[in-house]
């Protein structure tokens, strides 16, 4: 149990510190768009999702209207409603605990979640990668206010922006590999194939909602 | 109330219900068989449209740059079977050190 746990909280962290950079971009992106500092912290705190927040503060910064940005800020997000259901199996426990919870429902706790095959480590998985990246994306927008100034290229200059996706391929990489890995390589091919595709035709977010279609690669489930 | 209030209480109200839309209404609940065997797959390849959209999506556009080779020494090391710390961390230089020379 306890090297389970060790793993997870591993993962955790590092799905955290992998996001932790652009935790500091929105805040210098709030800075920009006028965006007091307790604004940037509202926005990470209680919308706490990553490219709604940015979409949201871009609209505000280019002086669009509120309907705008809330309408672009959801329709980015629409994939949480996916997760949620995915998710759901692994979050039991009375409602108010689960309300509690859903605060947490993000692209890295699912990811973290659902590389846990057993149902009670997909909780732990959750909560884990979720509070990691919490604390760290809140901190980093508070730091990212402060140090407006210094501007956003050194998450480009430093490679950070490819501590993400190499995040995402170490936690999808135990269904790719051996014999039981072989529909997970053809599920896997087809989401990425599906998500590279609509890129371009779909707004954000969009692209990786489409890509659970990519189950279908391997048949109906028996 | 300022826009940026209005936008702020708007979308964080509305996310949060499309967050707990799932965990509220079906949480802890067995699904049954046909969507359980269904959701055991989606993991594949929600986290492979993870890895794409992070290493290849500008906000709607395609663009192949240094992340591109950060994500192919990921997968080396992980071939290695490298620890996930160092996975990262070397993605992280390998894209650091490909734009540093370009």
């Amino acid at each position: 149990m306890a090297p389970e746990r060790a793993r997870i909280i591993r993962q955790a962290l590092s799905v955290g510190f992998a996001v932790a950079p652009f935790g500091v971009v929105f805040g210098v992106a709030c800075a920009d768009a006028g965006l007091s500092w307790l604004d940037a912290a509202g926005f990470s705190t209680l919308t706490f999702a990553g490219s709604s927040q940015f979409a949201a503060v871009d609209v505000l910064g280019d002086g669009g209207t509120a309907t705008a940005a809330i309408g672009a800020g959801l329709l980015l997000n629409l994939r949480s409603l996916a997760f949620g259901v995915i998710l759901a199996p692994a979050l039991d426990g009375p409602w108010w605990k689960r309300a509690a919870m859903s605060q947490l429902v993000i692209d890295e706790s699912t990811a973290v979640a659902t590389a846990q095959d057993d149902l009670r480590w997909r909780r732990y998985g959750f909560l884990a990668g979720g509070l990691a990246v919490f604390v760290l994306w809140n901190l980093c927008t508070l730091l990212g206010v402060a140090l407006a100034s210094v501007g956003d290229d050194f998450v480009r200059e430093w490679g950070l922006d490819a501590a993400a996706p190499a995040a995402f391929l170490a936690l999808l990489w135990p269904r790719l590999v051996g014999p039981a890995g072989s529909d997970g390589r053809r599920i896997a091919a087809a989401g990425a194939l599906i998500a590279a595709v609509t890129i371009p035709f779909t707004p954000p977010g969009v692209p990786i909602l489409a890509a659970t279609l990519g189950v279908l690669a391997v048949g109906r489930p028996r | 109330m300022s826009a940026t209030v209005v936008v702020l209480v708007g979308l964080s109200v509305g996310t949060y219900l499309l967050k707990a839309a799932g965990p509220l209404l079906l949480g802890g609940r067995r699904l049954p068989p046909m969507v359980d065997a269904l959701s055991n797959r989606i993991p594949a390849a929600l986290l492979a449209a993870l890895v794409v959209v992070s290493t290849i999506a500008d906000g709607g556009d395609v663009v192949v740059d240094a992340r591109f080779v950060g994500v192919i020494v990921a997968g080396v090391a992980l071939r290695l079977r490298a620890p996930f710390v160092v996975v990262v961390v070397a993605a992280v230089a390998a894209t650091a050190a490909v734009r540093a020379i370009a």
